[in-house]
């Protein structure tokens, strides 16, 4: 790891002051990212500006009638959050599917969005990689890429986003609230992250002095035929090989709107709003499901090692949406899926 | 500074930081290097050995610690960040020569081979009862798979949690509250 300098700011306007007063400085929250990469030398930042003595620490009412998660509430506290819990089962659901008790209480909400890849030769200095050392090369594409992409990758980068709790957020339209040098803005969640194109080194289009103060989510109603649904190596602290967040409203048997997002499959949380239009109305059953199963895969591409990945998603999905369904959502405690 | 860390380029301004902790009970006056994580502080600096460093990266829990009353991964704490904090390591669970509930359950079954990962498991086992979510041997296990056993002890680790949360469990969960 390298040497530092490291400022301790009280509010938002000195922590952003405070990023923009050194072109590497980071801020650091719960810090089970940065100083995991800060160990691997992959990130060297000269500067740490820790805000987690900013108040950005509650989960309050939003205008509209929503939720606004503040950036530092950790992630166990929101996910065992009563009102999150009651309304938004489906977030609390792929928290819980995410790492360990201990990290969950460490880590942060504006944490977990930015957290990197877990590509492994983006954390091994040795070798060539697009996103670490822009121009270098993919070692993936043609090495070892069984955790890897097959939706949206580009010739440059195929790395995934190994968040589960953001493919929650993107199947129930949050938004994220930022503060930068040139005042607050609003970016939803289906522009927040992006795909690697010809620049992998870009996780996100947050800019480099942007702070994310809060999470807000809709004042919507997926609390009764929803499930999160993750597969791995093992059955707990492992990374999604894919995941599927669904959500469904049903009226009279047939389904009123749907919302669907993949994890472990792209650069992003993959949602594809032409599957959800294609379930309106639709009998909630899984003859349904498979059209659409096959209609988000259309242009899914394996790489080698990560071929399977394809056929276990367009499962994966079925059996979520079948879960969401039938209202009983996959649990995360007992991981046998039913 | 410890030579476990190796420190990589020297690419900013190195500044030692006073801090305060509350370690076990104690209120300690301490000044630290910012990049000493809080494992590296308690075991090459205070000579709390008891909290043990597995990977060093998040994924074994053998680090586990409490820090004002919740388990978390000391290898990915920075000791600065924590100015202010209450700490508990194994060290800090008994009362005098009376061990913890936990200390003493794992002891009576046998929840252990090589000890290794032992001071994390029961920490976390700590904070498990205290957050005081984990009413079945399958929630056991689920809250409790951020710590792993390379003897594979599980078994018996479980069964020891039970014990411990059929008796004392109310009690300790209170404690905390
Ligand atoms: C062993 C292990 C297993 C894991 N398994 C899973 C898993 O299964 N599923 C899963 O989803 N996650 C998993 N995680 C990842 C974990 O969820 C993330 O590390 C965590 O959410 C990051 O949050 P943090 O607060 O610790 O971030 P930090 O490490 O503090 O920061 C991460 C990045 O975000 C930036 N940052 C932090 N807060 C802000 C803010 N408010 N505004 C702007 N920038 C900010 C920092 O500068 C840094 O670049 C795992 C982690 C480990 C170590
Ligand atoms: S997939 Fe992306 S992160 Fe992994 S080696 Fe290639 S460029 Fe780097
Ligand atoms: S040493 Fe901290 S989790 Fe392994
Ligand atoms: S007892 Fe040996 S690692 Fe757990």
């Amino acid at each position: 790891m390298n040497r530092f300098s490291y400022a301790r700011p009280t509010d938002v306007a000195e922590a952003v002051r405070e990023v923009g007063s050194d072109p590497s400085a980071r801020f650091i929250a719960g810090g089970t990212n940065l100083i995991d990469l800060m160990k691997y030398n992959v990130e060297r930042p000269t500067r740490l500006v820790d805000i987690t003595r900013l108040p950005l620490t509650t989960i309050d009412k939003a205008d509209g009638g929503g939720l606004r998660i503040g950036a530092l509430v950790p992630n166990s506290d929101l996910a065992y959050d009563d009102q999150v819990q009651a309304r938004y089962p489906l977030l609390s659901d792929a928290i819980l599917a995410g790492a360990s008790p201990q990290l969950r209480n460490m880590a942060s909400t504006g944490g977990n969005l930015l957290q990197r890849t877990r590509c492994l030769y983006f954390y091994d200095t040795a070798t060539p990689c697009n996103k670490r050392e822009p121009g270098s090369g993919c070692s993936a594409i043609e090495g070892v890429n069984r955790i890897h992409a097959i939706l949206g990758t580009s010739s440059k980068c195929i790395a995934t986003h190994p968040s589960d709790m953001c493919v929650g957020l993107a199947a129930l339209n949050a938004k994220v609230h930022v503060a930068g040098p040139s005042g607050e803005r609003v970016i939803a969640m289906a522009d927040f992250h992006r795909l690697p194109g010809d620049q992998p080194e870009r996780d996100t289009n947050l800019g480099p002095q942007e702070l994310i103060v809060a999470v807000e989510l809709p004042d919507e109603d997926f609390s009764k035929n929803y499930s999160y649904l993750k597969l791995r190596d093992r059955l707990s602290y492992a990374f999604a090989l894919v995941s599927v967040a669904a959500a469904l409203k049903i009226d009279g048997g047939k389904i009123a709107e749907a919302r669907m997002a993949l994890g472990g499959v792209a650069h992003k949380p993959w949602r594809d709003t032409t599957a959800e239009d294609m379930l309106r109305g639709k009998p909630a059953e899984e003859a349904s499901f498979k059209p659409v199963a096959d209609h988000i895969l259309r242009d899914a591409r394996g790489f080698g090692h990560n071929d399977f990945k394809i056929d276990l998603a367009r499962r994966a999905i079925v059996r979520a949406l079948s879960q969401a369904a039938a209202g009983t959502p996959q649990t995360q405690t007992d991981k046998r899926i039913k | 500074m410890n030579s476990i860390l190796k420190p990589g380029p020297n690419t900013g301004a190195a500044q030692a930081i006073p801090i305060t902790l509350t370690i076990n009970g104690e209120v300690r006056h301490l000044t630290v290097e910012p990049w000493t994580s809080l494992l590296d502080l308690l075991r090459d600096e205070l000579d709390l050995t008891g909290t043990k460093k597995g990977c060093d990266h998040g994924q074994c829990g053998a680090c586990t610690v409490l820090i004002d009353d919740r388990r978390v991964n000391s290898c990915l704490t920075l000791a600065v960040m924590k100015d202010g904090a209450s700490i508990t390591t194994v060290e800090g669970l008994s009362q005098g020569d009376e061990l913890h509930p936990m200390q003493d359950a794992f002891i009576e079954h046998d929840a252990f081979q090589c000890g290794y990962c032992t001071p994390g498991q029961i920490c976390s086992a700590v904070g498990l009862i205290k957050e005081g979510r984990a009413h079945s041997a399958e929630e056991i296990r689920e809250m409790m798979s951020g710590n792993l056993c390379r003897c594979g002890c599980y078994v018996n680790i479980v069964t020891a949690i039970e014990q411990v949360i059929e008796s004392d469990g109310a009690r300790i969960k209170e404690a905390a509250e």
